[in-house]
């Protein structure tokens, strides 16, 4: 049942929302927080499972160091401090796809804590900071995941029986969670979204996690309130769980906005409850009340040895941090002369790092760029490859490059030489070799192809030669098909004027 | 009945490998005394006839081979049914886990294994380690060797009732507030609780995570020594373990010698409330010592009134959280999934059912003390109690090597007399307990029989954390002097068993 909406504007002319972000990352460690057991997803259930991960009686944890580290890498990148100290504790509930019927979390001694990031967007006075405030990243271990066979939603209620994987359980989470994020207005949306899709770019640049919101890796739970102005206290919130896109994101914020606003403007309160967003309709259901007496019996984790991370493991940490995204994205738009709509263009295509490499090889921009934007994400998209799975190498599109530029290969042949690299067939070298790639050089068969389309057509001579140079094209184009893209199109347009006696 | 039971290990070890009598022999001798008297004793949950037979025939194939053999390779042992087995059911004492075989060994069990010692099967034990008396199994209680209608001592009263009723010259238990000291005190057996971290817990199913540690039992200092030995040291797999070399408790078992140290009597475990039998040859000990050249003094640790209490915060706080785990979705006993009900009602009818009364009253005190509101006032408060009596040791140790006490205030009582009063049960545990709180080393030392009822009486050692050595210093020196006394071990007193 969809409940009552007001529209968007008139909402925010009504409220002032307050934003609340968790955001659930997945690490891409190749084991589990606290057992050998592997994480590639997709696996048969219950094959990546150990006595551990399935919290057989006597099984104990053992830490996971490198989850330690991209955590700790994770806080240095949101501006955090790292704890001196800190302990994992156990979050104790019963539910059937948490093995032990207590998570090892964090409470009050997260890894990393008072943080900020900045994120723009574009406003009506034009592109703006805002400053998203962070609480604390903390570390916990995934649970399991139920599907429930039977019924018509998918859901617990009205299933005929319910099966668990255990494969998820054990997996490394980063838990990051914002403070109310306030002075937003009408932009909480354009926020919400923007502060997701940095924080994607800083977990992808510190390679800490595959951040695939689809598949789960990277998770957000929307948190949202309004108030009457921005001096009233805080309103009651809602928790908008499985928003599982940047797009719904923003939507899912924008929904709630206006189911807020409907519900307080009809005199009615608002229940403090987690929601369910539903990614094809765009709106969101009612789940379970939530509470905050929801009493999880927090404890220090007596199995595990509180973390002390050094002082100078932090510091080697945070020395080798790479370039923050946005500081490196306006540092590229300058160094590389773009507008914003062409480095959105680069960072959409998911090449970014591709052509950064490819320049530092000694590509120029423009072509890197040309390149992985077009020839090659088109290569990519064809065969269902990711565009980092494309085998192609900075030093293969330097020798394209450089062949181009002698002359040896125009625009189309190296389009034919780049296929001929994704299908394996060698280096450039021996693919332009193999294939006969090679620009015509030689003027004589160009001469011969060029009588033979203007006898093809023979008034286009006399148009070209009462001034209408355009017209040139259709025989340039003649050419270049009779010697199979092998000739230099402006050789030809050149021998073309020469022979008609127009000069251009 | 073969004369093989009455041996010590470390004698039966020398036997098997020399090749005088086989690993076999020896293993049947054992499983032969356990069907003859384990009717009436039920020290064992599960006997491993056909496993013990065939790990004993490894060891004659090493023994022939010529291999080099550890130290108690082919010696037999009772396994405390807390510890993981692969292949073999581990109940806990309890009904919730009846049916489930581990798909994996403890790090304890590997250890054994490892070392050729023969595991003859698992004892039995107050269900999940809460008691004192082992009236708390679901299977029945053990009972006393040295008066059968006595308890054995708890948790691990299995354990103590195998050693002292030569079932098996070794044994396993595992000490979480005593349940190793108080049984070995009250059947005239030794029973060492290692510093917390010296043994892995890897394998053991949780009581309190942080009080929690596996021993050795035997019947003398030296075996229980070698069986320290093997079982302890680093493990990767438990991350609350110390990753120091072991203490070289073999060479102390072997010295004992105790001229020139330093021991304290702790004033606050004794007088009131202790049994006069218990503290009349306590009071013998302290002058024993003393005649082998130690100097003693008398401690005080102000804050060991509060442990008792303060434990019973701690023990059920974790323990409601470690428990949470048997719900019969994964493992072990469901009950009531009968197609019609929600799987939280399944789990709830699973607990109800398959936890006893004990278990329930224990979880219920945990769930409450870690709830918002009392958390502060009552697991807060227990933990800062717990660093007083850290405290306490130390200024204690910064005065002398080693601490005594008696084990535990009386001998065995008689079974039902303490079952509905858990109060004056867990009073059993008020001189064991600190030194769980503290995570030290302890020993239990049989010192004699109380002269009122006969019964044996045990006397505590406790150590510095990593020092467990001390602890076989002082009990091979006061062992020496009372088998010389005795004419042989205090286990030679007891009654024949029936059936034997």
């Amino acid at each position: 049942m969809a409940e009552a909406v007001m529209n968007y504007d008139e909402a925010i002319s009504k409220f002032d929302p307050v934003l609340g972000l968790e955001v659930h990352v997945e690490l891409g460690t190749h084991t589990k927080m606290f057992c050998g057991c592997s994480t590639v997803f997709g696996a048969a259930p219950n094959t990546h499972v150990c006595p551990v991960c399935l919290g057989l009686p006597g099984a104990l944890p053992a830490l996971n160091k490198i989850g330690v580290e991209s955590a700790i890498r994770i806080g240095l990148a949101l501006n955090c401090e790292i704890a001196q100290w800190c302990r994992f504790a156990r979050k104790n509930y019963f539910y059937p796809d948490m093995p032990k019927n207590f998570q090892t979390s964090q409470y009050d001694e997260p890894i990393a804590f008072e943080g900020y990031l900045d994120v723009d967007i574009d406003t009506d006075e034009g592109r703006k900071t805002f400053r998203v405030p962070i609480e604390r990243a903390h570390m916990e271990e995934d649970t399991g995941k139920n599907s429930h066979v039977g019924g018509a939603t998918g859901r617990i209620h009205g299933a005929d029986y319910s099966l668990v994987d255990y494969n998820r359980a054990g997996i490394p989470l980063i838990e990051i969670v914002t403070k109310p994020i306030t002075g937003t207005g009408k932009y909480a949306p354009e926020v919400a979204k923007a502060y997701v899709a940095a924080l994607r770019d800083i977990l992808r640049g510190l390679g800490v996690s595959d951040v695939k919101m689809e598949q789960g890796s990277l998770r957000c739970d929307v948190n949202l309130s309004l108030r009457e102005t921005p001096e009233s206290k805080l309103g009651t919130r809602s928790e908008t769980k499985n928003v599982n896109s940047l797009r719904s994101v923003e939507r899912a914020v924008r929904y709630e906005v206006t189911r807020h606003a409907a519900r307080l403007t009809a005199g009615d309160s608002i229940v403090q409850e987690t929601r369910h967003w539903h990614e094809d309709t765009g709106i969101s259901t009612s789940g379970r009340p939530k509470s905050d007496a929801e009493d999880y019996r927090y404890f220090p984790e007596p199995d595990l040895l509180p973390i002390a991370p050094s002082r100078e493991w932090v510091e080697e940490l945070r020395a080798a941090l790479p370039e923050n995204p946005a500081v490196r994205r306006a540092r590229l738009v300058a160094d590389w002369g773009l507008s914003e709509i062409d480095m959105n263009t680069v960072v959409n295509s998911g090449a970014l790092n591709l052509i950064v490499e490819a320049v530092s090889a000694g590509v120029e921009p423009a072509a890197a760029r040309k390149w992985w934007t077009g020839e090659l994400s088109r290569i990519a998209n064809d065969r269902g490859l990711e565009i980092d799975d494309v085998p192609v190498t900075p030093a293969d599109l330097k020798r394209l490059e450089e062949l181009i530029s002698s002359g040896a290969l125009n625009d189309k042949l190296a389009r034919q030489a780049l296929e001929g690299l994704v299908s394996g067939e060698g280096d450039i070298d021996a693919i332009v070799k193999a294939r006969g790639l090679a620009v015509v050089s030689d003027d004589g068969p160009l001469l011969a192809a060029i009588d033979k389309a203007l006898a093809a057509d023979p008034a286009v001579a006399e148009t070209i030669k009462s001034g209408k140079l355009a017209a040139a094209g259709s025989v340039v184009g003649a050419v270049m098909k009779a010697t199979r893209g092998q000739a230099d199109a402006a050789r030809v347009r050149e021998l073309l004027f020469e022979k008609l006696g127009v000069s251009e | 009945m073969s004369d093989l039971i009455r041996k010590d290990a470390s004698e039966l070890a020398g036997l098997v490998s020399s090749g005088e009598v086989s690993a076999v022999e020896v293993a049947q001798a054992h499983l032969d005394r356990i069907a003859a008297v384990d009717g009436a004793v039920h020290a064992f949950l599960h006997v491993d006839t056909k496993g013990a037979l065939a790990s004993a025939a490894a060891v004659d194939v090493k023994v022939k081979a010529g291999d080099k053999l550890s130290v108690l390779a082919g010696v037999p042992l009772g396994l405390k049914d807390i510890l993981a087995t692969n292949g073999l059911p581990t109940t806990c004492g309890s009904k919730v886990l009846a049916g489930w075989i581990p798909p994996y060994d403890a790090t304890v069990v590997t250890k054994l294994r490892e070392a050729g010692i023969v595991i003859l099967g698992k004892t039995n034990m107050d269900e999940f380690a809460m008691g004192s008396s082992t009236e708390h199994s679901a299977f029945g209680p053990t009972h006393n060797p040295w008066d059968l209608e006595r308890i054995p001592g708890g948790s691990g009263g299995g354990s103590s009732a195998c050693v002292s009723a030569f079932e098996a010259p070794l044994a396993i238990g595992t000490d979480t507030g005593g349940s190793i000291r108080q049984p070995a005190a009250v059947t005239g057996s030794v029973g060492v609780k290692p510093t917390y971290g010296g043994v892995s817990r890897y394998g053991l199913v949780a009581l309190a995570s942080s009080l929690d540690q596996a021993g050795p039992c035997a019947r003398n200092v030296l075996d229980t020594a070698l069986l320290h030995s093997v079982i302890a040291g680093y493990d990767p797999m438990d991350s609350t373990s110390i990753n120091s070399p072991v203490p070289d408790v073999i060479s102390a078992a072997k010295r004992g010698d105790i001229k020139g140290m330093k021991v304290g009597v702790v004033k606050e475990l004794g007088g009131e409330g202790y049994q006069a039998g218990v503290r009349s040859r306590f009071d013998e000990s302290v002058a024993l010592i003393e005649s082998l050249g130690a100097q003693v003094v008398e401690v005080s640790c102000p804050s060991f009134p509060a442990a008792l209490a303060a434990y019973y915060l701690i023990l059920p706080s974790e323990a409601s959280s470690n428990l949470a785990k048997f719900d019969g979705i994964r493992f072990g006993n469901r009950v009531g999934d009968d197609g019609t009900k929600s799987v939280e009602q399944v789990m709830s009818e699973t607990r109800a059912a398959g936890f006893g009364p004990e278990v329930i009253r224990r979880i219920i005190l945990g769930t409450y003390a870690l709830s918002a509101g009392y958390y502060d006032a009552y697991y807060g408060q227990a933990q800062k109690v717990r660093t007083l009596i850290k405290q306490d040791f130390d200024a204690a140790f910064a005065k002398v090597d080693v601490l005594i006490s008696p084990t535990a205030p009386t001998t065995a009582f008689k079974i039902g007399e303490k079952l509905d009063d858990p109060l004056a049960m867990y009073l059993n545990d008020v001189a064991t307990i600190p030194v769980n709180m503290a995570g030290l080393p302890g020993m239990s030392l049989p010192i004699g029989l109380a002269p009122e009822d006969n019964l044996p009486v045990g006397l505590q050692i406790i150590a510095p954390a990593m020092a467990d050595d001390r602890l076989y210093n002082v009990g091979a020196a006061i062992e020496r002097e009372l088998l010389a006394k005795w004419g042989g071990p205090i286990l030679g007193l007891a009654p024949e068993l029936a059936g034997a």
